[in-house]
Protein backbone atom coordinates (compact mmCIF):
# COMPACT_ATOMS: atom_id res chain seq x y z
CA UNK A 1 0.00 0.00 0.00
CA UNK A 2 1.39 3.15 -1.15
CA UNK A 3 0.87 6.05 1.41
CA UNK A 4 -0.76 9.71 0.06
CA UNK A 5 0.15 13.10 1.00
CA UNK A 6 -3.03 13.29 4.22
CA UNK A 7 -1.55 10.07 5.56
CA UNK A 8 1.86 11.50 5.46
CA UNK A 9 1.21 14.45 7.01
CA UNK A 10 -0.63 12.18 9.87
CA UNK A 11 2.48 10.38 10.51
CA UNK A 12 4.63 13.43 10.52
CA UNK A 13 2.06 14.99 13.19
CA UNK A 14 2.32 11.64 15.35
CA UNK A 15 6.28 11.97 15.52
CA UNK A 16 6.63 13.17 18.67
CA UNK A 17 3.80 11.00 20.27
CA UNK A 18 -0.06 11.09 20.65
CA UNK A 19 -0.63 13.92 23.08
CA UNK A 20 -2.00 13.05 26.67
CA UNK A 21 -5.03 14.34 26.85
CA UNK A 22 -8.50 13.84 26.56
CA UNK A 23 -9.01 13.98 22.95
CA UNK A 24 -5.23 13.35 21.40
CA UNK A 25 -6.65 13.23 17.71
CA UNK A 26 -7.88 16.35 17.48
CA UNK A 27 -4.51 18.29 17.89
CA UNK A 28 -3.25 16.19 14.60
CA UNK A 29 -6.48 16.80 13.15
CA UNK A 30 -5.71 20.47 13.32
CA UNK A 31 -1.90 19.85 12.14
CA UNK A 32 -3.06 17.47 9.12
CA UNK A 33 -6.05 20.21 8.02
CA UNK A 34 -8.47 16.91 8.52
CA UNK A 35 -11.34 16.20 11.10
CA UNK A 36 -10.76 14.04 14.01
CA UNK A 37 -13.10 11.34 12.91
CA UNK A 38 -10.56 11.34 9.24
CA UNK A 39 -7.25 11.16 11.17
CA UNK A 40 -9.29 8.39 13.03
CA UNK A 41 -10.31 6.58 9.92
CA UNK A 42 -6.40 7.08 8.46
CA UNK A 43 -5.02 5.66 11.36
CA UNK A 44 -7.34 2.96 11.06
CA UNK A 45 -6.87 2.16 7.42
CA UNK A 46 -3.11 2.38 7.58
CA UNK A 47 -3.03 -0.11 10.17
CA UNK A 48 -5.13 -2.55 8.38
CA UNK A 49 -2.99 -2.16 5.40
CA UNK A 50 0.25 -2.80 7.16
CA UNK A 51 2.10 0.50 6.62
CA UNK A 52 1.72 1.31 10.24
CA UNK A 53 3.14 -1.89 11.99
CA UNK A 54 1.50 -1.04 15.47
CA UNK A 55 0.01 2.07 17.49
CA UNK A 56 0.42 2.12 20.63
CA UNK A 57 2.55 2.83 23.72
CA UNK A 58 6.13 2.63 23.29
CA UNK A 59 8.68 1.41 25.84
CA UNK A 60 11.55 2.00 26.67
CA UNK A 61 13.33 -1.52 27.39
CA UNK A 62 16.42 -0.13 29.33
CA UNK A 63 14.63 1.80 32.20
CA UNK A 64 12.09 -1.22 32.67
CA UNK A 65 14.65 -3.09 33.49
CA UNK A 66 16.01 -4.98 30.41
CA UNK A 67 19.65 -3.65 30.72
CA UNK A 68 21.37 -6.16 28.21
CA UNK A 69 20.65 -5.24 24.46
CA UNK A 70 22.50 -7.56 21.70
CA UNK A 71 22.39 -7.17 17.91
CA UNK A 72 22.73 -10.80 16.98
CA UNK A 73 24.40 -11.53 13.82
CA UNK A 74 25.00 -14.88 11.31
CA UNK A 75 26.28 -15.37 7.89
CA UNK A 76 23.90 -17.78 6.85
CA UNK A 77 24.04 -19.22 2.94
CA UNK A 78 21.51 -17.32 0.28
CA UNK A 79 19.11 -20.04 0.03
CA UNK A 80 18.63 -20.65 3.28
CA UNK A 81 18.43 -17.59 4.93
CA UNK A 82 14.53 -17.02 4.53
CA UNK A 83 13.66 -20.38 5.84
CA UNK A 84 16.35 -19.66 8.63
CA UNK A 85 15.18 -15.94 9.83
CA UNK A 86 11.19 -17.16 9.87
CA UNK A 87 12.42 -19.76 11.87
CA UNK A 88 14.55 -17.24 14.30
CA UNK A 89 11.50 -14.79 13.92
CA UNK A 90 9.02 -17.25 15.71
CA UNK A 91 11.26 -17.36 19.16
CA UNK A 92 9.26 -14.97 21.64
CA UNK A 93 12.50 -13.05 22.68
CA UNK A 94 13.68 -12.27 19.42
CA UNK A 95 12.06 -8.87 18.85
CA UNK A 96 13.45 -7.82 15.53
CA UNK A 97 14.64 -10.03 13.04
CA UNK A 98 16.27 -8.88 9.29
CA UNK A 99 17.94 -9.93 6.55
CA UNK A 100 20.56 -7.53 5.61
CA UNK A 101 22.89 -6.87 2.90
CA UNK A 102 26.68 -8.04 3.68
CA UNK A 103 29.90 -6.04 3.18
CA UNK A 104 32.93 -7.96 2.46
CA UNK A 105 35.78 -7.99 3.46
CA UNK A 106 34.13 -5.80 6.78
CA UNK A 107 31.11 -7.09 7.79
CA UNK A 108 30.58 -10.98 6.20
CA UNK A 109 26.71 -11.28 8.17
CA UNK A 110 23.28 -11.33 6.48
CA UNK A 111 21.34 -11.96 9.20
CA UNK A 112 20.48 -9.85 12.20
CA UNK A 113 18.11 -10.47 15.30
CA UNK A 114 17.39 -8.21 18.35
CA UNK A 115 17.08 -9.53 22.00
CA UNK A 116 16.99 -7.55 25.36
CA UNK A 117 17.27 -9.52 28.34
CA UNK A 118 17.36 -8.61 32.33
CA UNK A 119 21.16 -9.06 32.14
CA UNK A 120 23.85 -10.16 29.78
CA UNK A 121 23.82 -13.79 31.30
CA UNK A 122 19.86 -14.20 29.76
CA UNK A 123 21.12 -12.63 26.79
CA UNK A 124 23.93 -15.41 26.19
CA UNK A 125 21.41 -18.04 26.84
CA UNK A 126 18.85 -17.05 24.43
CA UNK A 127 21.44 -16.70 21.77
CA UNK A 128 22.86 -20.41 22.77
CA UNK A 129 19.19 -21.76 22.63
CA UNK A 130 17.73 -19.62 19.18
CA UNK A 131 21.21 -21.17 17.14
CA UNK A 132 20.18 -24.70 18.64
CA UNK A 133 16.15 -24.14 17.51
CA UNK A 134 16.48 -21.93 14.52
CA UNK A 135 19.76 -24.68 13.23
CA UNK A 136 21.99 -21.97 13.05
CA UNK A 137 25.24 -24.28 14.61
CA UNK A 138 28.01 -24.04 12.87
CA UNK A 139 27.84 -20.85 11.13
CA UNK A 140 29.73 -18.04 11.72
CA UNK A 141 28.02 -15.55 14.44
CA UNK A 142 28.85 -12.35 16.59
CA UNK A 143 26.88 -10.86 19.74
CA UNK A 144 27.32 -6.88 19.22
CA UNK A 145 25.52 -5.96 23.39
CA UNK A 146 25.44 -2.53 23.48
CA UNK A 147 27.55 -0.16 25.96
CA UNK A 148 26.31 3.12 25.60
CA UNK A 149 23.22 4.83 24.20
CA UNK A 150 23.68 8.08 22.47
CA UNK A 151 20.25 8.64 20.96
CA UNK A 152 16.77 6.72 20.82
CA UNK A 153 13.81 8.38 19.77
CA UNK A 154 11.02 7.65 16.78
CA UNK A 155 11.67 7.71 12.94
CA UNK A 156 11.17 11.51 11.60
CA UNK A 157 10.28 10.48 7.66
CA UNK A 158 9.68 14.42 6.78
CA UNK A 159 12.79 16.61 8.38
CA UNK A 160 12.32 20.22 6.57
CA UNK A 161 14.43 20.87 4.29
CA UNK A 162 15.79 23.97 6.25
CA UNK A 163 16.35 21.40 8.95
CA UNK A 164 18.36 18.47 7.43
CA UNK A 165 21.98 18.52 7.34
CA UNK A 166 24.31 18.35 9.86
CA UNK A 167 22.71 20.69 12.36
CA UNK A 168 22.86 19.76 16.15
CA UNK A 169 19.02 19.28 17.14
CA UNK A 170 17.21 21.30 19.33
CA UNK A 171 17.21 18.87 22.27
CA UNK A 172 13.41 17.54 22.73
CA UNK B 1 23.71 10.64 25.57
CA UNK B 2 23.75 7.83 28.47
CA UNK B 3 25.67 5.42 29.30
CA UNK B 4 23.95 2.26 30.00
CA UNK B 5 25.41 1.08 33.16
CA UNK B 6 25.29 4.46 34.66
CA UNK B 7 21.21 5.15 34.01
CA UNK B 8 21.06 1.50 35.46
CA UNK B 9 22.50 2.27 38.94
CA UNK B 10 20.91 5.66 39.12
CA UNK B 11 18.07 4.57 40.15
CA UNK B 12 15.45 4.46 37.15
CA UNK B 13 15.38 0.74 37.61
CA UNK B 14 13.98 1.77 41.18
CA UNK B 15 10.48 3.17 39.13
CA UNK B 16 10.08 -0.14 36.70
CA UNK B 17 10.30 -1.72 40.46
CA UNK B 18 7.69 0.08 41.85
CA UNK B 19 4.95 -0.03 39.12
CA UNK B 20 1.48 -1.01 40.17
CA UNK B 21 -0.66 -3.49 38.31
CA UNK B 22 -2.52 -0.74 36.46
CA UNK B 23 0.86 0.59 35.31
CA UNK B 24 1.96 -2.92 34.35
CA UNK B 25 -1.17 -3.85 32.27
CA UNK B 26 -1.03 -0.12 30.35
CA UNK B 27 2.80 -1.35 29.67
CA UNK B 28 1.80 -4.29 28.26
CA UNK B 29 -1.54 -4.48 26.76
CA UNK B 30 -1.31 -1.06 24.71
CA UNK B 31 1.33 -1.53 23.03
CA UNK B 32 -0.82 -2.59 19.97
CA UNK B 33 -4.48 -2.25 19.57
CA UNK B 34 -4.56 0.82 21.08
CA UNK B 35 -8.17 2.07 20.87
CA UNK B 36 -8.52 4.24 17.72
CA UNK B 37 -11.46 6.20 19.02
CA UNK B 38 -12.30 10.31 19.59
CA UNK B 39 -11.46 9.35 23.29
CA UNK B 40 -8.84 6.38 23.60
CA UNK B 41 -8.07 6.82 26.79
CA UNK B 42 -11.60 6.84 28.06
CA UNK B 43 -11.98 3.64 25.94
CA UNK B 44 -8.77 2.15 27.84
CA UNK B 45 -10.07 2.99 31.66
CA UNK B 46 -13.14 1.52 30.66
CA UNK B 47 -12.05 -1.75 29.66
CA UNK B 48 -9.18 -1.45 32.91
CA UNK B 49 -12.18 -0.60 35.14
CA UNK B 50 -11.12 2.95 36.07
CA UNK B 51 -11.19 6.41 35.62
CA UNK B 52 -10.30 8.11 32.41
CA UNK B 53 -8.17 10.70 34.16
CA UNK B 54 -6.43 7.82 35.70
CA UNK B 55 -5.35 6.76 32.71
CA UNK B 56 -3.94 9.92 31.17
CA UNK B 57 -2.61 10.48 34.91
CA UNK B 58 -0.53 7.13 34.72
CA UNK B 59 1.00 7.62 31.14
CA UNK B 60 2.25 11.01 31.97
CA UNK B 61 4.18 9.45 34.79
CA UNK B 62 5.32 7.03 33.12
CA UNK B 63 6.54 8.89 30.08
CA UNK B 64 7.93 12.05 32.89
CA UNK B 65 10.10 8.58 34.46
CA UNK B 66 11.25 7.62 31.18
CA UNK B 67 9.30 4.15 30.74
CA UNK B 68 7.13 5.20 28.00
CA UNK B 69 9.23 6.89 25.41
CA UNK B 70 5.86 7.77 23.78
CA UNK B 71 2.07 6.55 22.42
CA UNK B 72 2.35 6.51 18.95
CA UNK B 73 2.62 4.93 15.50
CA UNK B 74 5.55 2.53 14.46
CA UNK B 75 5.60 2.53 10.59
CA UNK B 76 6.79 -0.30 9.02
CA UNK B 77 9.95 -0.27 6.90
CA UNK B 78 9.83 1.76 3.28
CA UNK B 79 6.24 2.40 3.50
CA UNK B 80 6.32 6.22 4.61
CA UNK B 81 9.79 6.86 3.66
CA UNK B 82 13.33 5.03 3.50
CA UNK B 83 15.59 4.03 6.21
CA UNK B 84 18.67 2.04 7.08
CA UNK B 85 20.63 0.78 9.83
CA UNK B 86 24.46 2.26 9.58
CA UNK B 87 27.86 1.33 11.11
CA UNK B 88 31.59 3.19 11.69
CA UNK B 89 34.48 1.77 12.91
CA UNK B 90 35.48 4.57 14.99
CA UNK B 91 38.71 4.89 16.65
CA UNK B 92 38.10 5.12 20.50
CA UNK B 93 39.24 8.74 21.47
CA UNK B 94 37.05 9.50 18.51
CA UNK B 95 33.86 7.99 19.77
CA UNK B 96 31.94 10.53 21.62
CA UNK B 97 32.94 13.33 18.91
CA UNK B 98 31.62 11.56 16.10
CA UNK B 99 28.67 9.92 18.26
CA UNK B 100 27.73 13.66 18.64
CA UNK B 101 28.06 14.76 15.32
CA UNK B 102 26.22 11.35 14.11
CA UNK B 103 23.04 12.33 16.75
CA UNK B 104 23.09 15.66 15.74
CA UNK B 105 21.44 14.90 12.15
CA UNK B 106 17.71 14.65 12.78
CA UNK B 107 17.17 12.09 10.57
CA UNK B 108 18.88 9.94 13.50
CA UNK B 109 16.76 7.87 15.62
CA UNK B 110 18.71 5.26 17.57
CA UNK B 111 22.50 5.48 18.06
CA UNK B 112 23.94 3.45 20.03
CA UNK B 113 27.53 2.00 20.98
CA UNK B 114 28.16 -1.72 20.16
CA UNK B 115 30.83 -4.00 21.23
CA UNK B 116 32.44 -4.76 18.00
CA UNK B 117 35.10 -2.97 15.66
CA UNK B 118 32.70 -1.60 14.07
CA UNK B 119 31.75 0.20 17.01
CA UNK B 120 28.88 2.91 16.04
CA UNK B 121 25.42 1.67 14.96
CA UNK B 122 22.73 3.98 14.09
CA UNK B 123 19.59 4.10 12.12
CA UNK B 124 18.56 6.73 9.71
CA UNK B 125 15.48 7.33 8.28
CA UNK B 126 14.43 10.28 5.53
CA UNK B 127 12.11 10.78 2.98
CA UNK B 128 13.73 8.72 0.16
CA UNK B 129 16.97 6.96 -0.60
CA UNK B 130 18.48 9.98 -1.65
CA UNK B 131 17.61 11.59 1.23
CA UNK B 132 18.99 8.94 3.00
CA UNK B 133 22.13 8.61 0.99
CA UNK B 134 23.00 12.19 1.39
CA UNK B 135 22.88 12.00 5.07
CA UNK B 136 25.55 8.91 4.98
CA UNK B 137 27.76 10.91 2.38
CA UNK B 138 27.86 14.08 4.74
CA UNK B 139 28.50 12.14 7.48
CA UNK B 140 31.92 10.20 5.62
CA UNK B 141 32.64 13.83 4.97
CA UNK B 142 32.50 15.46 7.80
CA UNK B 143 34.35 12.62 10.25
CA UNK B 144 36.97 11.24 7.50
CA UNK B 145 35.26 7.58 8.03
CA UNK B 146 33.50 5.22 6.30
CA UNK B 147 29.80 4.46 6.97
CA UNK B 148 28.12 1.35 6.21
CA UNK B 149 24.63 1.09 4.25
CA UNK B 150 23.00 -2.32 5.72
CA UNK B 151 19.10 -1.67 4.77
CA UNK B 152 16.57 -3.45 5.00
CA UNK B 153 16.56 -6.73 2.48
CA UNK B 154 13.80 -8.82 4.09
CA UNK B 155 12.17 -8.66 7.24
CA UNK B 156 11.12 -11.71 9.25
CA UNK B 157 10.20 -10.10 12.14
CA UNK B 158 8.83 -5.95 12.86
CA UNK B 159 7.80 -4.35 15.67
CA UNK B 160 5.03 -6.03 17.38
CA UNK B 161 5.56 -4.63 20.44
CA UNK B 162 7.26 -6.61 23.53
CA UNK B 163 6.03 -8.33 26.09
CA UNK B 164 7.07 -7.41 29.33
CA UNK B 165 7.27 -9.58 32.33
CA UNK B 166 7.88 -8.59 36.20
CA UNK B 167 9.43 -11.73 37.39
Amino acid sequence: MGLNEPDRTVIAALQDGLALEPRPFGAIAMAAGLTEGEVVERLDRMIEAGAIRRFGVIVRHHELGYRANAMVVWDVPDEVVALIGRRLARLPYITLCYQRPRRPPIWPYNLFCMIHGRDREAVERQVDEATCAAGLDGLPRDILFSKRRFKQRGARYRVARAESGAKPEVPA
Amino acid sequence: MTTLNQTADHGLSHDAASLSAFDKRLLNEYQRDFPLSPRPYAEIARQLGAQEAEVITALRRLKRAGLISRVGAVVTPHKAGWSTLAAMAVPAERLEEVADLVSSYLEVNHNYEREHSLNLWFVVASADKAGVRAVLKSMEQETGLQVLDLPLVEAYRLDLGFPLSWD
